[in-house]
């Protein structure tokens, strides 16, 4: 049997704001390619903090001091040499609350790659990238005949899943979703849950989810984070069934958080 | 208080598995009881009785089916649910041993008993203390007592075996006996698979409190060729 590769490695990560709080402490994590990563636990548990890291959005917080390795493919991402346009490119991420550019759909779609210019730039490419990334997101149907509406006017759901599909059409490697469908009906979260499951055969996805419920859904691998601390990581399948940390298990079984 | 609620149901369910593993116990050791007797209007209750027991059976999944959905349980309480519903249908599964039980003393009509029972009614008892015993160890969540019993089968087999051979020498000296010596046998052959599933309810028991499944061992009829 072929073993899972690692697409990230996490090193030794530890995280300090700068008002001294301790974000993460001494973080080590491998993160598979092609399968969901689920980050999980009660709130102020680091696992936002960590997902941020990813793709270096922390650069914009207050962090203080940022110790230890975050290898992707093999390059540590934390160096100060990293180049973070790229690195951002090869490593999506998708929020909580839905922000669409006031844009079209299509626009909406494009405008990345419009940016980024070169061959991306022409329009049967662009086109390609739109149909392309719309699938991916599970709402091509619901949109495909009316691409040149504003943004604006899609439900929440359709909205989140546009910046699903928006992250996609720059053909990143990894994705990151925060709470993706804290905001959505069971109908969109469901829709947007299955298309994680498709998008997970060509990416890297890693989910901080909005429930247990919705972690032990979605994961092949999951994460428990406490308090800046990984108490516990494993196949979703046992770690939601027989986990091995008492304070695993006194989370998922809603004895506190 | 989080699980106030998810805690009283879960306590309510195992309350209800208590008062049907009692149904059912009763059942064998009144058909059991029936039997010996020649009391076929007794025998017609148990078979009554066992409607009671089918219905209780769905009440009580349709009730952990409720749980699961409204509470949505993970780890040691999904296992705890997920075996609840095993239970249940092991113990109605004992009821249909105890009312088989109950069909043969119906069916044998104004026919005497081939011997006098001694060996059936003391596997009756002791079945049934195993599943009063194992229930408890259940609802306790107590592995430890739970894997104990299982060997406690082996004296249910040794009694099927005694009764086994001492039909067959009724047989040998008189074909004509056949018959009821076949009516016993498949009496103590009920109570030998009633016996078995307590096995499995001690498995259980053990899976909920540990989450790892353990076979305590092989069964009479796994075994096959070794019966005689």
């Amino acid at each position: 049997m072929v073993s899972p590769m690692n697409k990230i490695v996490i090193e030794n990560l530890t995280l300090q704001y700068t008002d001294g709080t301790e974000s993460l402490r001494n973080i080590n994590l491998d993160i598979r390619e092609k399968a969901i990563t689920v980050l999980f636990g009660p709130a102020g548990g680091g696992k936002s903090s960590l997902l941020r890291c990813l793709n270096r959005l922390n650069d914009m917080a207050d962090v203080k001091v940022a110790i230890g390795r975050i290898l992707l493919d093999g390059e540590n991402i934390l160096d100060p040499k990293t180049d973070v346009i790229s690195l951002r490119r090869k490593v999506g991420m998708v929020f909580a609350r839905p922000v669409v550019l006031p844009l079209s759909i299509r626009g909406n779609l494009t405008y990345g790659l419009e940016v980024m210019g070169g061959s991306a730039k022409r329009r049967s490419k662009l086109d390609q990238a739109v149909e392309r990334s719309l699938k991916q997101a599970a709402l091509w149907d619901e949109v495909k005949d009316r691409l040149d509406d504003q943004a604006i006017a899609l439900s929440g759901g359709q909205q989140q899943r546009l910046c699903l599909a928006r992250s996609l059409a720059l053909e990143p490697e990894v994705i990151l979703l925060d709470e993706p469908t804290s905001g959505l009906d069971p109908i969109s979260t469901a829709k947007v849950e299955a298309s994680l499951q498709e998008l997970k055969k060509n990416y890297t996805v890693i989910l901080v989810p909005h429930s247990v419920q919705q972690a032990a859904r979605t994961a092949d691998y999951a994460a428990f984070f406490l308090q800046g601390e990984l108490v516990e990581y494993g196949e979703g399948k046992t770690l939601f069934t027989t986990p091995q940390d008492k304070r695993t298990e006194d989370y998922v079984t809603g004895r506190f958080g | 208080m989080l699980r106030k609620t998810f805690e009283n149901e879960i306590r309510q369910l195992k309350d209800e598995i208590i008062v049907l593993g009692s149904m059912v116990e009763q059942s064998l050791l009144d058909a059991v009881e029936s039997l010996k007797k020649r009391d076929t209007s007794a025998s017609r209750k148990i078979i009554d009785h066992d409607r009671i027991i089918n219905e209780k059976r769905f009440a009580l999944e349709n009730q952990v089916m409720i749980v699961i959905a409204t509470q949505q349980p993970m780890a040691h309480d999904l296992r705890l649910l997920a075996s609840l519903f095993e239970v249940i249908s092991e113990l109605e599964r004992m009821g249909d041993y105890a009312k088989g039980i109950a069909i043969i003393n119906v069916r044998m009509g104004n026919e005497a008993l081939l011997k006098p029972l001694i060996d059936i009614p003391r596997m009756a008892q002791k079945s049934a203390d195993m599943l009063h015993r194992a229930l408890a160890a259940f609802v306790n969540e107590d592995a430890q007592s739970a894997l104990a019993i299982p060997a406690e089968d082996d004296e249910i087999d040794l009694l099927y075996d005694q009764v086994y051979r001492e039909l067959m020498t009724y047989v040998m000296a008189d074909p004509r006996n056949i018959e009821r010596a076949n009516w016993l046998l498949w009496v103590a052959h009920n109570i030998e698979r009633f016996a078995d599933r307590v096995t499995n309810i001690c498995e259980r028991t053990a899976f909920v409190a540990t989450g790892e499944y353990k076979e305590t061992q092989a069964s009479y009829d796994e075994l096959g060729d070794t019966m005689k």
